[in-house]
């Protein structure tokens, strides 16, 4: 196929990927949208097989077949409560990808010259793509090993709260500036066997895990949705230096798709990006201590109110999964619409480790999409509802952030659960939350707390419903 | 003069995303987030070129690494993001497929 035609079909797969995007946006045609996002993915590499240029096919079907594998085994054996690290994981092998093929460009045209009688090998690339590359290599390295460290958090293998220390910020702008120097230096001369390549190589890589070890657990979703950007950002480098137009349209697709993420979810906290990612969270602010009397309630009376109560609403946080109460909560709550309350799931778009992921275990466990609402949705309305559940939540519905201007959470906006008529709090034990701050809301008038293990709690409240 | 006109394709696009994800849903971030995360994945294009050109080793070397990646990205992104997706139902909507816990 000629050049123009392959770029004909960019353009057929460019416009699918634009429909797919767009269709992914309502629940109903969600299924279709990304399958037209595989179709044009299809068309995009199918059509650079036709291409002159590849001459070799078999490093490309081993290496697909490999990959292929890899990718579908994750994809089918992945728990969904696991889906935050599944997703930090692709990310970074779609980085590592990108900072490969940025790699693999300076070597596609190369000239030997002869300096002071030593033959070197320079790249034969103009200045212009040498940037490009060293951009698509930067981006693609730091999407990698931040990816990777974002995954260790995520999954606890490594601490997940912020490792900050003191010279933090000066060693990241060290790294920077010998980036900046090496890649300049490189730039200047593209030899092949250049120390600076390798040197900006490992750089990024660092520079990476340095920009991602400072960021807590709790602000997890806002480096998932920054790194998911950076992936696109690092595709659209990618075709830069390649001269490739459907790499460009698609990963900026994808770069924006995680800004505006990132946003929603900077929003929902109340900070800034920049906030979020150079300061520890509640690093600084002691918030005031909150003292008062705990009303714990056992499983007979939290039925006993349930049962009486004709609105409902579950309010999960990031415990709803670790628990795996999902599909418990489901059933309490189809129990409960059977007995005439109305119930609805009230989800903070921070709950959870990642943007959505509340929503995806509650889908995950059968509960209809139309019953989740959304924070500002539930607030004007939550002081009709009898009873909230918060299950595994903690900083989303921590009413100091409303009240206490010295909490570190002060100005993120919260589910009102307090207002509503009884709260109940499924807790484990009254240790402090994510952030370390303490909830007031556990003292309010009007809370009673359910101790123990979330699924045993909501199991045994079940139970009480069936006998 | 290319680097212009690419410059312009890139100028447009991410207006373009701006506009279409700028409406989706909070129910939908997860999806929408994994399913981008696929279209990333279109770095393979890339990556089949410096696989397949026979340029040099190195970059068949490099290019073959990439393409294996960028297909655990693009194969692992859209099949989970396709189960993720068909969990989505509406009330009454009666079947039960997707999904193992």
């Amino acid at each position: 196929m000629s050049l123009e035609l392959i770029n004909l079909w960019y353009i057929v797969s460019a416009a699918l990927f634009i429909f797919g995007l767009k269709q992914l946006g309502s629940p109903a045609t969600a299924v279709r949208g990304n399958q037209l996002s595989a179709i044009a993915m299809f068309i995009a590499i199918v059509a650079t097989l036709f291409s002159h240029e590849i001459l070799e096919f078999q490093w490309i079907v081993a290496s697909v077949a490999v990959g292929g594998l890899v990718g579908a085994f994750a994809a089918q054996r992945i728990a969904m409560t696991s889906m935050p690290e599944m997703v930090a994981l692709f990310n970074g092998s779609g980085g590592l990808a990108s900072l490969l093929v940025g790699w693999a460009a300076l070597y596609m045209g190369t000239v030997q010259t002869e300096v002071a009688g030593l033959v070197m090998e320079t790249a034969a690339v103009s200045t212009f793509t040498v940037i490009t590359i060293l951009l698509s290599i930067l981006i693609g390295g730091v999407t990698f090993s931040g990816s990777i460290i974002a995954w260790g958090k995520l999954s606890e293998i490594m601490t997940s709260s912020a490792i900050v220390f003191g010279a933090q910020r000066i060693v990241n702008a060290l790294i920077l500036l010998a980036l900046i120097a090496c890649g300049v230096l490189f730039t200047m001369e593209p030899s092949l066997a250049s120390p600076y390549l390798y040197a900006v190589v490992g750089l990024s890589l660092l520079f990476g895990i340095m920009a991602v070890i400072p960021i807590g657990g709790a602000d997890m979703p806002v480096v998932i949705s920054l790194l998911n950007s950076y992936s696109g950002l690092a595709a659209c480098a990618a075709g830069f230096a390649i001269n490739n137009n459907i790499l460009i349209v698609a990963g900026s697709l994808v770069g924006a798709a995680g800004i505006i993420l990132t946003n929603i979810m900077c929003k929902a906290m109340n900070r800034s990006l920049a906030n979020v990612l150079f300061s520890g969270f509640g690093a600084v602010k002691t918030a005031s201590k909150v003292e008062g009397e705990v009303k714990p309630i056992n499983t007979e009376d939290a039925y006993l109110i349930l049962e009486a109560a004709s609105s409902v609403t579950f309010v999960p946080g990031y415990g709803m999964a670790v628990a795996q109460a999902q599909h418990v909560v489901r059933e309490l709550g189809e129990l409960l619409e059977e007995n005439g309350a109305d119930v609805t799931y009230a989800i903070h778009p921070v709950a959870g480790r990642m943007p959505g992921h509340m929503n995806v275990l509650l889908a995950e466990a059968n509960v209809p999409y139309d019953q989740l609402v959304e924070m500002d949705e539930i607030n004007p309305r939550i002081d009709n509802i009898d009873v909230a559940v918060v299950i595994g939540a903690n900083d989303v519905v921590n009413p100091a952030a409303r009240e206490d201007e010295n909490s570190p959470i002060y100005g993120m906006p919260i589910i009102n659960v307090d207002s509503a008529q009884t709260v109940f709090v499924l807790k484990r034990s009254m240790a402090s939350g994510f952030s370390g701050v303490d909830n007031p809301l556990f003292f309010g008038e009007n809370t009673r707390m359910l101790f123990g293990d979330a699924k045993e709690s909501i199991s045994s409240v079940i139970a009480e419903f069936k006998g | 003069m290319e680097a212009v006109f690419l410059a312009f394709v890139l100028m447009l696009s991410i207006f373009l995303g701006f506009e279409l994800i700028s409406k989706v849903p909070a129910t939908l971030h997860t999806p929408l987030m994994s399913g981008a995360n696929a279209i990333s994945g279109i770095t393979l294009v890339g990556a089949i070129t410096s696989a397949g050109g026979g340029a040099s080793d190195m970059a068949t070397i490099l290019g073959s690494l990439a393409v294996a990646f960028a297909t655990i990205n693009v194969i692992g992104g859209y099949m989970v993001t396709n189960r993720m997706l068909s969990m989505f139902k509406k009330k009454d909507s009666g079947d039960q497929a997707g999904g193992k816990s």
